[in-house]
């Protein structure tokens, strides 16, 4: 028996329950009625559907920067020397991962609601109720509290395994702290960045629940058009071609994402 | 190639059924909220029948579901029009009256003999109501008589609109004047406009199902488009609320007992469906979920307990209110013009 | 400045925390409605304890996971080294169907999963959602094992073979030993990413809801006070385990350095 034959019940499972409903999925959108067809991707080029395509990538594109920009921070303070005990806070960034993330999203209703902490809070101090929840802002916010850690985390890693001498170099040749932030650290954690921006890019782009429990149906996102077509117009067709659309989308933001990241030293999901 | 195919795949993925395979069992596809959970415990106990309770939200997600999968359920839940549709599918058995006597007895006469099932041959009916507005006393300047006031700028983030095509867009072409069954473009696109401007005007809160009756018992809106039933529920956790069916007119549905084609578990279906039309337990699940029942031995047992309650417009319609309202029927294809004008207003901003 | 980034720390960890604390705290209410404080209770876990529902699916959720994460240790422990040992084109196959899952969104996965169900007639409960865990919880198995094997004396092995021990003998007194680290680290990763499953279930079991599914429906109707202390528990085991691990590997790393 050949060692290599150790993976072929891996590639038979794989076969099954990943290629298989990928060659349906593809099946289904090049088809309508089981005849050939591209109009399921000729429908997605209507104005609403490019619309909520748009809305959900700008969307998408402003949580990641949001991440970034919270979270880069954090990361390099983390990564830093100035705390001795930063395993320990990179844990507690940890702990918040691991709870549920539908629990952590209903959080969030708790605290949004026209009834919620804030709006109390807001009314005591004599501002009165605002509208906090099923708002864009709203949305938004569940979407940078779920993903933040995933900006945090690769970042982290790759910045506390860079050579902390490097910097120390820098400023014994007399670069200042923004120098050498600009012209060390920063291209360093370019590995980082780039897998930190895949990794919030990513979910971002296709939720469907945040949109929906602190949206209250008020949004469409991309991710909920495809599900709305699986599940309550019953179009596989459309549907199918949507989720495509999707991959296709996936697939070339990551290439270009790449193309940062020339050694392709981006760390994949190192969280533990 | 296709079929064998799907025989490989089907006995590769045997297993995953296997668990399936062990006990008596009936497998229940029901609304959310749309039962008494002590009653499946009684049918149970009663029959040694495990019931495999499955929820859906609308009769939209249910019909894909069936439509897909129609032997993976043995009793569902559905509304007239879907019915109609089910039936011109033909998705669903026959009953065998022989073994639902409860239904023969006790079901009320008008409801034997409906536009969508004629001869009651595929559906038992389960509850009936209409849709209407439940809106909060303290939080609207005059009470609400017309569906315009779900359009009304002064409730401007103070109304709760339904997550539910059929239901939502049926009210605004009602308002408009037209039928709720309409197939015509313009009277279409006009109701299409209309809720885009609600949205657009920023009156909407949310779309949304289930979760209103809940918040409208918090004080979180102005008015909601409910469900009679749902609206009964609310009304009994506060008094600040109230419940109309519009002078515009509205929805009067039924939703029935039916059986999907293929069911794999037909006899334990018909006791299952026997037993909710067994006076007591109709009785039980009313008293849950607040909607008319269509049982007269149900009707009668609330006449002797709480004879005040049939006199409540809100649980029990009156003719008069019925005669504002019309059903929903099966528009076919059509259903995609619908689907199309609700994920224009859901998109909208 | 180290008290701005202390300041800037505390402030992402308050915005991490905050929605945590205010369900813990909510769990503490008497009252039913989150609108009112009723006073200090430990009612709800108590009621937690007998809320069928929540119990069954927590059940579903933990039994799935770890079910999952045994499969998928076994078929992806036995896969990396498998892979290992294959020539450049065979390899590179393998490997892009291992990447193809991480790629696909969630949604898309469990969305076609959903129709090789359908179309094959599989009712979708407890069984599919278990073989869709399996699915997608087996690349990170191979994804943390393989570069184990890449740093392994490849001579040991051939060695093995050539003293006449039997191929699984080698694999169990041979290889396994060396990859451990790799093994322990996919099966935690599986283990996690079970738990935290919601979209692929979601779209592969209408007849066993996980907790996940559970807590979607819940927040689509009306969530019971118990949910918070479901959410306080679970909060605690986790803070528990994570603070035990660490501790465990900060005390080996000191070790380690003397």
């Amino acid at each position: 028996m050949k060692r290599s034959s150790f993976a072929f019940p891996y590639g038979l499972w794989m076969l099954m329950f990943t290629v298989v409903p990928i060659f349906l999925i593809f099946y289904y959108a090049f088809t309508f009625m089981g005849e050939f067809t591209l109009e399921n991707f000729q429908m997605f080029l209507e104005p609403e559907f490019l619309g909520i395509l748009g809305h959900s990538l700008y969307l998408a594109a402003l949580c990641t920067a949001l991440c970034l920009l919270v979270g880069y921070p954090a990361a390099l303070f983390l990564a830093g020397r100035d705390f001795k005990r930063s395993h320990i806070i990179v844990v507690l960034f940890v702990i918040p991962m691991w709870m549920n993330f539908l629990l952590r999203t209903y959080a969030w209703m708790t605290l949004l609601e026209d009834t919620g902490i804030i709006n109390r809070f807001l009314e005591w101090i004599g501002i009165g109720r605002k509208k906090l929840m099923y708002t864009e802002s709203a949305v938004l916010m569940g979407m940078v509290y779920n993903f933040l850690p995933f900006m945090v985390f690769p970042v982290y890693s790759v910045l506390a395994k860079s050579d902390y001498r490097l910097i120390e170099a820098a400023n014994d040749l007399g670069a200042n702290g923004a120098v050498t932030f600009w012209r060390v650290t920063l291209p360093l954690s370019v590995p980082g960045i780039v897998s930190g921006v895949t990794m919030v890019f990513m979910p971002a782009v296709t939720t469907f629940v945040i949109p929906r429990l602190l949206g209250g149906g008020t949004f469409m996102m991309f991710g909920d058009l495809i599900e709305n077509q699986f599940l309550t117009v019953g179009d596989w067709n459309f549907g199918s071609a949507l989720s495509l659309i999707m991959m296709a989308l996936i697939l070339v933001s990551i290439g270009i994402l790449n193309r940062f990241d020339p050694d392709g030293q981006a760390e994949g999901s190192g969280v533990l | 190639m296709k079929k064998i195919l799907a025989a490989a795949l089907a006995l590769a993925l045997a297993l995953a059924a296997l668990p399936a395979l062990a006990a008596e069992e009936v497998n229940v596809f029901n609304w959310e909220d749309y039962i008494c959970d002590d009653a499946i415990k009684l049918f149970e106990e009663e029959t040694g029948i495990k019931v495999n309770y499955m929820r859906f939200t609308t009769n939209e997600d249910m019909l894909v579901q069936v439509e897909n999968d129609p032997a993976n359920y043995d009793v569902i839940f559905p509304s007239d029009y879907i019915i109609e549709r089910l039936i011109s599918k033909d998705l669903l058995e026959e009953l065998d009256y022989s073994q639902l006597p409860n239904a023969t007895e006790n079901t009320l006469d008008w409801l034997k003999s409906t536009d969508y099932d004629p001869t009651g041959a595929y559906s038992v009916p389960y509850m009936w109501g209409t849709v209407g507005i439940l809106y909060n006393k303290t939080m609207v300047s005059a009470p609400i008589t017309s569906w315009t006031s779900m359009w009304d700028e002064q409730y401007v983030d103070n109304v709760f609109m339904m997550d539910s095509i059929r239901d939502t867009l049926g009210v605004t072409l009602k308002m408009l004047g037209y039928s709720m069954n309409t197939r015509d473009k313009d009277a279409l696109n006009e109701a299409k406009e209309k809720l885009i401007e609600q949205k657009k005007a920023g009156i909407v809160k949310a779309y949304q199902v289930d979760e209103t009756k809940d918040k409208m018992i918090a004080g979180e809106a102005a008015m909601g488009l409910m469900w009679s039933g749902d609206a009964a529920y609310a009304m009994s956790y506060s008094d600040d609320l109230a419940y109309v069916v519009p002078e515009e007119g509205s929805n009067v549905w039924v939703d029935g007992l039916c059986v999907p084609k293929g069911a794999k578990n037909y006899d334990n279906a018909m006791k299952f469906i026997n037993f909710l039309c067994r006076p007591d337990v109709a009785k039980m699940n009313f008293d849950e979920i607040y909607y008319c029942t269509p049982n007269k031995g149900a009707i009668e047992l609330i006449g002797a307990e709480e004879p005040e309650l049939l006199e409540d417009e809100t649980l029990f319609p009156t003719d008069e209110t019925v005669a504002r309202c019309e059903f929903f029927h099966d528009i076919s294809q059509d259903i995609q013009i619908y689907n199309r004008i609700w994920l224009a207003v859901k998109s909208a901003r | 400045m180290k008290t701005f980034k202390k300041l800037y720390l505390a402030a992402v960890l308050i915005f991490l925390y905050a929605p945590i604390a205010v369900l813990i705290v909510y769990s503490f209410n008497a009252s039913e409605t989150r609108a009112v404080w009723g006073g200090f209770s430990l009612k709800w876990y108590g009621e937690l304890l007998h809320d069928e529902s929540i119990l069954q699916a927590l059940y579903v959720t933990v039994s799935v996971a770890a079910l999952a994460t045994l499969a998928a240790t076994v078929l992806g422990t036995l896969a990396a080294v498998g892979i290992h040992s294959m020539k450049a084109g065979m390899r590179a196959v393998f490997m892009n169907i291992t990447n193809l899952p991480m790629l696909m969104p969630d949604i898309v996965t469990g969305i076609s999963l959903m129709i090789l169900f359908l179309f094959a007639r599989v009712p979708r409960g407890y069984g599919t959602m278990l073989m869709a865990h399996i699915t997608f919880d087996t690349p990170y198995v191979i994804f943390s094992v393989l570069p184990r094997l890449k740093r392994m004396d490849k001579n040991l092995y051939e060695a093995a073979l050539d003293l006449g021990c039997p191929p699984a003998q080698a694999l169990k007194k041979v290889i396994l030993p060396q990859i451990m680290p790799g093994v322990v680290t996919g099966a935690l990763l599986s283990f996690t990413m079970s738990l935290d499953d919601f979209a692929i279930s979601y779209f592969t079991s209408v007849r066993t809801q996980n907790l996940s599914m559970l807590i979607y429906s819940m927040t689509r109707r009306k969530v019971p006070p118990t949910i918070n202390a479901l959410s306080t528990v679970m909060f605690l085991t986790v803070l528990a385990l994570l603070l035990l691990i660490t501790g465990r590997s900060n005390k080996a790393d000191k070790a380690a350095t003397k």
